[in-house]
C-alpha cells in the first residue's frame, strides 16, 4: 500500500487576470495582483485527495517554493483535502529566477527525504506553460513518468494513466514510484468547504530552504525582455474564392 | 448661556487598540480570505446558472439548498461539536456579501438562518435543545423566524398570535405574515404572546416543528422581487407546543427578538451591500464596451462622474458594514452602527441598481441582461428586518441619548 503522495503547487498569476507587461520589459505586473493555485495544480490536488479518499494512499503532502505568500497556496491545498504543507522559502534574485530544474531537483530531494511513492503534478504553469517539471523530476530520480493524465488507477504496486496525445488516449503501465503530471480532464477540483476551510488552520506546514535539501538555485536560462504579443491585426472580408486566392498569393502566404 | 462643551463619544473615540498597527478597516484575516474565495468561486459554478430561473419561477431550486448545506455555509457560527463550521460573525457576513452579488435571494436564505436562528439556538437554547436542533441546522434542515403578522409590522410587540398554558404545553392559535424560508424549514422559531395582560413582556418564543398538527403554510406571496425566496402566511390552529420548547424564558421573547435583530441587520446590510457590487460589477463593464459617438460610454464625463459617485457610496456602505461587523465581534457597543449599515447600503443598493440600468440602457431594461432583476431585488432592503424609518429612530434615540448632560 503506498504510504505517501507528494503533491507540487504553484503560485501564480489568476487566470482570469489580464496580464500587464512591465513598461522595463523585464517581465510582468505581479503587484497587487490575484495570485491563485495554477489550475493543473488543483487538478493534481483533487486527485491525491481522491487516493486518500479511495484509502489507496495513507498521506498527501503538498509543496510549494517560493516567498511566504505561497503559504496561501499550502494552505489552499490543505483545505482540499491535503495532510500537510511543505513550504520551500525561496525569494529574491532566486525566486525571480527559479524554474522547472531547480524545482525538480527539490521536489526530488523531498520526495527521497519523505519517502515518497508518488508525486502528482499539473502538466505545466499557466505563467511559464514549461510543462518540463515533471519530466525532469522522474529523470532526476530516475523513476518512470505518466505525463498529461486524463486517468490514474493504482494497481497494487503499478500505476495505470491514460495520456492525452496528439493522435489520441494512450494507456501505460508503470511500476512505483512514479511520477504523474495531471492533464485537464483528469478530474473537476472541489471547492473547499468552509469547514475545510478551519479545519485547514490547524494543519501543520514546515519550512525550509533550498540549502537543507542541498540544491543548487543557479539558474541556466536568463530572460533577456518580455513583450505583449503583437495587436491583432483587422481582417480583410472578401467576395469570391478568386478574390480570396488573389490576395492570398499577395500576401505572400501562397 | 450654553457654554461649548467637548463631547466624546467613548465607544469610537477612545476604544483601545491593543495591536501594534491600526490596519484599514478591509484587513481580513487568512481564514475569511479564504472562505469568500471559496463561497465565490462555488456561487459562481453552483448557484449562478440557476439564478434565472429560479427568479421566474418564484421557487428556490432543491440543488442549491443542499449544496448550501455541503459547502458548510448554513451552520458558520455553529460549533464543530455540532456539525457545524466553527467560524465568525464576520465570516458570516462575507459569505452574505459573496452569495447576494450573484442572488440575493439565496443570500437572504443563508443569512436568516446564520444571523437569527443559528443564533438564537446558540445563545438561548438549553443543552437538549442545542443537541435536537443545531447539527439539523447546520446539515440539512432550514429555519424560520416568525414574528411579523399581517395586523404588526414595524410595531412587532402588538403582535396577536397567543399561546395558552396548559400543565407542561401550550396552545399557540393566530396567524403569521411575511415568513421567509416558510417552504423549506423545518422549524419555526414562533413569537407569540404567552400573558397578553402583561403587553409585550408577555412575548415568548417556541420552537415549533414544521410537522405539528395545526401549523399551515399558506401560499406564497407572489413578489417584486426576492422572488425566490419563499415568503409566506402561517396559520396557526391550535397548535399544542411542549413548554420544552420555550427558547429562552417566558415573557423574554421581545428582548430577544429585538438583541438579535441588532446582528440580523448587519447580516441585511451585507446582502445589500453584495447586491449593489453585483449589479455594479455587471454594468460597468458594458460602459467600456459600448461605443456611442465614436467612444466608449464610460469615456463620457456625465457618466464617469455618475459611476464615480456611485463607487464612492458602495465604498461607504461597505466600510459601515464591516466596521459595524467587527465591532460587534469585539463585544463593543454597535446598535446604532448596525442602524447606519443597513439603513446606508439599503438605500446605496436602491441608488446604484437604479443607475446601473440606465447605464446599460435599453438592454438594461430586459430580462437578457442580470441588471434588472437586482433592481427588483433591492426594494425590500428599506423595508424588511426594520424599516429605513424605523433604523433612523432607533439610532436618533441614541444619539439622544449619547448627548444626555
Amino acid at each position: 500500500m503506498t504510504a505517501r503522495v507528494l503533491v507540487g503547487v504553484k503560485r501564480v498569476i489568476d487566470y482570469a487576470v489580464k496580464i500587464r507587461v512591465k513598461p522595463d520589459n523585464t517581465g510582468v505586473v505581479t503587484d497587487g495582483v490575484k495570485h491563485s493555485m495554477n489550475p493543473f495544480c488543483e487538478i493534481a490536488v483533487e486527485e491525491a485527495v481522491r487516493l486518500k479518499e479511495k484509502k489507496l494512499v495513507q498521506e498527501v503532502v503538498a509543496v510549494s517554493c517560493g516567498p511566504q505568500q505561497v503559504q496561501e497556496t499550502i494552505r489552499t491545498a490543505l483545505a482540499m483535502g491535503a495532510d500537510r504543507g511543505i513550504h520551500v522559502e525561496v525569494s529574491g534574485k532566486d525566486y525571480d529566477s527559479l524554474g522547472p530544474l531547480q524545482v525538480s531537483k527539490i521536489l526530488a530531494a523531498l520526495a527521497k527525504k519523505e519517502e515518497a511513492s508518488l508525486i502528482i503534478l499539473g502538466k505545466q504553469a499557466i505563467d511559464d506553460d514549461c510543462n518540463q517539471t515533471g519530466q525532469m523530476t522522474a529523470a532526476l530520480l530516475d523513476w518512470p513518468q505518466g505525463t498529461f493524465a486524463s486517468e490514474l488507477v493504482i494497481e497494487g504496486d503499478k500505476v495505470k494513466v491514460v495520456r492525452e496525445i496528439d493522435g489520441g488516449l494512450e494507456t501505460i503501465k508503470l511500476n512505483m514510484p512514479v511520477v504523474v503530471t495531471a492533464d485537464l480532464r483528469l478530474n473537476t477540483p472541489r471547492y473547499a468547504t468552509l469547514p475545510n476551510i478551519m479545519k485547514a488552520k490547524k494543519k501543520k506546514i514546515a519550512n525550509m530552504k533550498p540549502g537543507d535539501l542541498g540544491v543548487d538555485m543557479t539558474s541556466r536560462v536568463e530572460v533577456l525582455r518580455v513583450d505583449e504579443p503583437p495587436q491583432r491585426q483587422a481582417g480583410v472580408k472578401v467576395e469570391s474564392v478568386e478574390d480570396l486566392v488573389s490576395k492570398l498569393k499577395e500576401a505572400g502566404r501562397i | 448661556p450654553m457654554s461649548s462643551r467637548t463631547v466624546t463619544n467613548i465607544a469610537t473615540e477612545q476604544a483601545v487598540n491593543t495591536g501594534p498597527m491600526f490596519p484599514p478597516l478591509q484587513t481580513y484575516s487568512e481564514e475569511e480570505t479564504m472562505m469568500r474565495e471559496a463561497v465565490k468561486k462555488y456561487a459562481q459554478e453552483r448557484i449562478a446558472p440557476f439564478v434565472s430561473k429560479m427568479d421566474e419561477n418564484s421557487s428556490m431550486d432543491t440543488e442549491v439548498i443542499s449544496s448550501l448545506f455541503e459547502q458548510g455555509l448554513m451552520g458558520i457560527e455553529i460549533g464543530t461539536e455540532y456539525g457545524g463550521t466553527g467560524s465568525s460573525f464576520f465570516s458570516s457576513i462575507l459569505v452574505i456579501e459573496e452569495l447576494a452579488k450573484v442572488d440575493p435571494s439565496v443570500a437572504v436564505l443563508c443569512d436568516i438562518q446564520n444571523t437569527l436562528i443559528n443564533t438564537l439556538l446558540m445563545n438561548l437554547g438549553t443543552e437538549e435543545q442545542k443537541e435536537k436542533y443545531l447539527m439539523s441546522l447546520a446539515t440539512d434542515m432550514v429555519g424560520s423566524f416568525c414574528l411579523s403578522e399581517a395586523g404588526s409590522g414595524s410595531d412587532a410587540f402588538s403582535l396577536k398570535t397567543k399561546a395558552e398554558k396548559h400543565k407542561d404545553y401550550y396552545i399557540i392559535n393566530g396567524s403569521k405574515m411575511w415568513i421567509s424560508n416558510a417552504e423549506q424549514a423545518g422549524i419555526f422559531l414562533v413569537m407569540a404572546n404567552a400573558d397578553p395582560s402583561a403587553g409585550y413582556r408577555g412575548i415568548t418564543c417556541f420552537i415549533v416543528e414544521q410537522n405539528t398538527a395545526g401549523l399551515q403554510i399558506g401560499k406564497k406571496e407572489n413578489k417584486l422581487g426576492l422572488r425566490a425566496s419563499s415568503t409566506c402566511p402561517l396559520t396557526f390552529d391550535n397548535v399544542q407546543v411542549h413548554e420544552k420548547n420555550i427558547l429562552g424564558k417566558v415573557g423574554q421573547g421581545y428582548k430577544y427578538a429585538i438583541g438579535m435583530l441588532n446582528g440580523g441587520r448587519i447580516g441585511i446590510a451585507a446582502q445589500m451591500l453584495g447586491l449593489a457590487q453585483g449589479c455594479f460589477d455587471h454594468a460597468v463593464p458594458y460602459t467600456k464596451q459600448r461605443v456611442q459617438f465614436g467612444k466608449r460610454i464610460f469615456d463620457f464625463q456625465g457618466m464617469q462622474h455618475q459611476i464615480a459617485h456611485v463607487a464612492t457610496q458602495l465604498e461607504a456602505a461597505r466600510l459601515l458594514t464591516y466596521n459595524a461587523a467587527r465591532l460587534k465581534e469585539a463585544g463593543r457597543p454597535f446598535i446604532k452602527e448596525a442602524c447606519m449599515a443597513k439603513y446606508f447600503a439599503s438605500e446605496v443598493a436602491t441608488l446604484t441598481t437604479s443607475k446601473c440600468i440606465e447605464w446599460m440602457g435599453g438592454v438594461g431594461f430586459t430580462k437578457d441582461y442580470p441588471i434588472e432583476k437586482y433592481y427588483r431585488d433591492c426594494k425590500i432592503g428599506t423595508i424588511y428586518e426594520g424599516t429605513t424609518n424605523i433604523q433612523l429612530t432607533t439610532m436618533a434615540k441614541l444619539i439622544d441619548q449619547e448627548y444626555d448632560s
